[in-house]
């Protein structure tokens, strides 16, 4: 028989293992995709952290590790560590005890209004951490509309402060994966006889875990490494690793103790990031096989109509809603308010007359509401520099500088972001590939954990020689800007391409399109919409940000986060009255921003 | 060897399109330390005629979607080679080769138009668009579609989804169409009169197959001959009706449903 004759001659030649070659394009491509985002961390986060940390054991002599033991003998700084990772735990704690029963309500209910929740849900999380703490002090201080509770300046309001930031991670980060869990389990459990407590104990819980551990140890590293929130808030007695870092290199120039903090920081951070990496693979691995298309009609299907049994959930819903709403209204209301001779002063100290007098003659008459006088004036002043000179800038000239820097922050993040996700979502057949790409994926959340203190003064120690002489360099605030917006970029785009049915790359390519064709046709079509959306949060956390930012601006180039720390340290209640105005300023263009990534109606935002 | 038995077709004599010879694939299987490979092809040899309708039928399992992944040039192989016409294509990469694949889901590009999709080769081939418009209405009236150009693939029943993957494979006329379980995610009924258009237009448009399934009537509804494949290697080949005379072993008289002692 002809074809089976044939086919015992040929078995008999032996051929060796056959490669398929692969176009020297598309091998500069993977160079590319991994080398560039490489470079630009090993070169502005590698090397500034690395050189921060090495201030800390190298002296002349040598390596010394002496410095560990004495700075862990000072109680205020054992306080203080004990106190960041006490903090961010009840954090973490308070967050999803709060976030699930939103996360139910927003992503398994379907109820009119509840697009309007699910975005004012997310706002507080990427408002600038500035306008969150003097919100904060508005609301919490003796004047303010919570001043009987007598919470400024506690530990409490930096905790009620934490929540409010963190609590729409657990709700995105669980909702998302709730909204994707087949109701039908559930039913099947429900037909056996188990009590509704039952199914939620043995069926549902046990899905959502991975997802809740993931959310939680997200909150734990962003209350362990906040910044700006406690700066503004916590004063001497309270404080981070962060703010300690930040008040040791600024204040008391020690770096070595910087130096030792840093890395006591870093070592919390890894040991979360690996935990995090270790529950959420297990996770993905309950996950594997879900794509896109089957995540929507899973969503569209779980969704139903709110029961009684779920009113105590969306009470839970309504009044955090509510909470989260007030500190932002009560910023918008005093900021509208005339800082006239300090009797109408929100600020903790009375403004001078000579200051009144001159806030009096700049006023716009304005209207009285219950005997308060309501006006634009703050505003007005937002074109001056403040009371005493604060500034030496109008206010509105560092919006401008916030805005310019923002866009070249985001454009950085967004190609260094796309790169790495495009190299990360791919699953090599060499172990040792896919290992390094572990590795990689890693490496790109760890700006997330690491102090933006420690990098922006690390920007300062290290690229300050040739052939890295940045320090005056107007790139570098941009550049820090962007390494802390990375790891958000990554974890909003990577999940959508991660859910990329590989079949659907090998369809095109068997059709005939050449890799790069792959890429445009399949991967960066679908990525399309994430991309934008990871573009506007890129875009909302440059503006916010404070701790690399503060180092490397200038006095007379600031961002408006920068103006705002500024204007509430100097005295003065017209500064105070200013610092409100340029916060809602702040907050308005950050949540414009969000409101258009809400609008492309990507899933993944602020989750991880 | 087993397939030398039974293979009486009406391909003796005329040269082989395809070749495969000696295919040795392996997958992966577990995660990060427990991960090993493990033979899914061993030593696989098989030859497709010009024309020919090839089914691949084995249980689930068996490696034969791995095999056609091979061919398309999707698996690294092992050892063998891959001749087309007597040209070596072994190291070709997956898109020079001139190949279609449709999978089980079709895999459509969802963002994409009905249209769209069918036309995605030719516009890769850069065909002019009038010639690629007339090719797409042609296509649609050709897999029962007429005048669905524009809708949303989303839209389509499973069914019309598979018509569509169809029309999109045979588009630019691939030199060999391999067609993984393509009906396997539709109800019985349709999968029946699917089966039957479908050989229909393979022979209409004189298009080389290799049809991977799992269902014996299905294979033997579109397929000129079938190989039947068990643990990684062609136990036995035939037309459908040889099979059915003269199973080789009694394992694939259990498989074909056959009672044990038709052997």
């Amino acid at each position: 028989m002809a074809p089976s004759d044939e086919s015992t001659t040929k078995s008999a030649r032996t051929t060796p293992s056959a490669r398929i070659r692969r176009s020297p394009g598309t091998i500069i491509a993977m160079v590319l995709g991994v080398g560039v985002p490489s470079a630009f961390l090993a070169v502005f986060f590698l090397l500034p952290v690395l050189g921060m940390l090495s201030r800390g054991f190298i002296v002349q002599d040598g390596i010394d590790f002496g410095g560990f033991v004495e700075i862990f003998s000072r109680p205020r700084i054992l306080r203080l560590v004990g106190l960041t990772i006490g903090q961010a735990a009840l954090a973490a704690l308070i967050c999803t005890v709060v976030g699930l029963p939103i996360a139910h309500v927003l992503y398994r209910l379907n109820f009119r209004g509840r697009a309007l929740l699910r975005m004012l849900v997310v706002v507080p999380f990427v408002l600038p951490t500035v306008v969150v703490g003097v919100a904060f002090r508005t609301l919490l201080s003796v004047s303010g509309p919570l001043g009987a509770l007598h919470l400024d300046g506690t530990f409490t309001a930096i905790m009620l402060a934490l929540v409010f930031f963190n609590v729409a991670v657990v709700v995105r980060t669980v909702g998302n994966t709730w909204e994707g869990l087949d109701v039908k389990q559930e039913d099947a459990a429900r037909v056996l006889g188990a009590s509704p407590a039952r199914v939620w104990a043995t069926v549902t819980f046990p899905r959502l875990l991975p997802s809740v551990l993931a959310a939680a140890s997200v909150v734990f590293l962003f209350c362990a490494t906040a910044f700006g929130v406690v700066l503004v808030l916590g004063g001497v007695q309270f404080g981070t690793i962060e703010t300690e870092i930040y008040l040791l290199t600024t204040q008391f120039l020690d770096l070595r103790a910087a130096s030792v903090l840093s890395i006591t920081q870093l070592v919390i951070v890894v040991g979360v990031l690996l935990l995090a990496n270790r529950v959420g693979r297990a996770g993905s691995v309950a996950k594997a096989g879900t794509t896109i298309a089957e995540r929507r009609v899973a969503a569209a299907q779980s969704r139903r109509k709110p029961r009684r049994a779920d009113a105590p959930a969306m009470a839970v819903t309504l009044v955090t809603v509510a909470l989260l709403a007030l500190p932002i209204l009560t910023l918008i209301e005093r900021s509208l308010r005339t800082t006239v001779g300090g009797a109408a002063s929100t600020a903790a100290r009375p403004a001078t007359g000579l200051a009144a007098a001159s806030t009096a003659s700049t006023a716009s008459p304005g209207i009285d509401i219950g005997g308060i006088n309501y006006s634009f004036a703050n505003y007005l002043n937002l074109a001056g520099t403040g009371q005493r000179n604060a500034l030496v800038v109008p206010v509105w000239t560092a919006l401008g500088n916030s805005l310019t820097i923002a866009v070249q922050a985001t454009a950085i993040a967004l190609i260094i972001g796309v790169l790495a996700s495009l190299v990360i979502s791919r699953r090599p057949r060499n172990r040792f590939a896919r290992r390094a790409l572990d590795i990689f994926d890693g490496a790109l959340m760890l700006p997330l954990g690491i102090s933006a203190v420690t990098v922006g003064f690390g920007f300062l120690i290290t690229l300050n020689q040739p052939p890295l002489d940045l320090r005056s360099s107007p790139v570098l605030i941009p550049i820090a800007q962007a390494l802390v917006a990375l790891p958000l970029v990554v974890r909003t785009i990577l999940p959508v391409l991660r859910g990329v049915d590989s079949r659907m790359r090998e369809s095109a390519s068997v059709l005939g399109a050449p890799p790069w064709r792959v890429l445009r046709d399949v991967d960066l079509s679908i990525a399309a919409r994430p991309v934008l959306a990871a573009a506007g949060l890129a875009f909302a956390v440059a503006l916010g940000e404070f701790g690399a930012t503060t180092f490397l601006s200038r006095l007379d180039h600031p961002t408006l986060p920068v103006v705002i720390y500024r204007l509430i340290g100097v005295p003065g209640g017209e500064n105070f009255g200013m610092a409100l105005a340029a916060s809602v300023v702040l907050a308005a263009v950050t949540v414009a921003a969000m409101a258009v990534v809400e609008r492309l109606r990507v899933g993944s935002v602020g989750a991880f | 060897m087993a397939q030398a038995s039974t293979s009486m077709t009406a391909s003796v004599g005329q040269n082989a399109a395809l070749s495969i010879d000696s295919f040795t694939v392996s997958y992966l299987r577990g995660v990060g330390r427990n991960e090993e490979r493990l033979p899914a092809i061993t030593d696989l040899s098989l030859d497709v005629f010009p024309g020919e309708v090839l089914a691949i039928l084995g249980p689930s399992g068996s490696g034969k979607s791995t095999l056609l992944r091979a061919i398309a040039g999707l698996e690294r192989l092992d050892a063998g080679s891959l001749t087309w016409n007597g040209h070596d294509i072994t190291s070709l990469v997956v898109h020079k080769r001139g190949f279609a694949l449709m999978f089980q889901d079709g895999q459509l590009f969802a963002h994409r138009s009905v249209a769209e999709n069918i036309a995605y080769a030719l516009r890769i081939r850069k065909v002019p668009k009038s010639d690629r418009d007339a090719r797409v209405a042609e296509l649609l009236v050709l897999v029962g579609l007429a005048g669905a150009g524009e809708r949303r693939v989303t839209e389509l029943s499973g069914g019309e989804q598979q018509r569509v993957a169809l029309a999109r494979s045979l588009a630019a006329s691939p030199k060999l169409l391999l067609l993984d379980e393509p009906l396997s995610s539709l109800d019985r009924q349709l999968r029946e009169r699917l089966g039957q258009e479908l050989r229909e237009i393979l022979k209409r448009t004189h298009t080389t197959a290799l049809f991977v399934t799992h269902d014996q009537h299905e294979a033997a509804t579109v397929a000129d001959r079938i190989a039947v494949i068990m643990d990684g290697r062609i136990v036995q080949l035939g037309t459908p009706a040889e099979l059915r005379a003269t199973p080789a072993t009694p394992e694939i008289a259990t498989f074909l449903g056959l009672s044990g002692d038709a052997a």
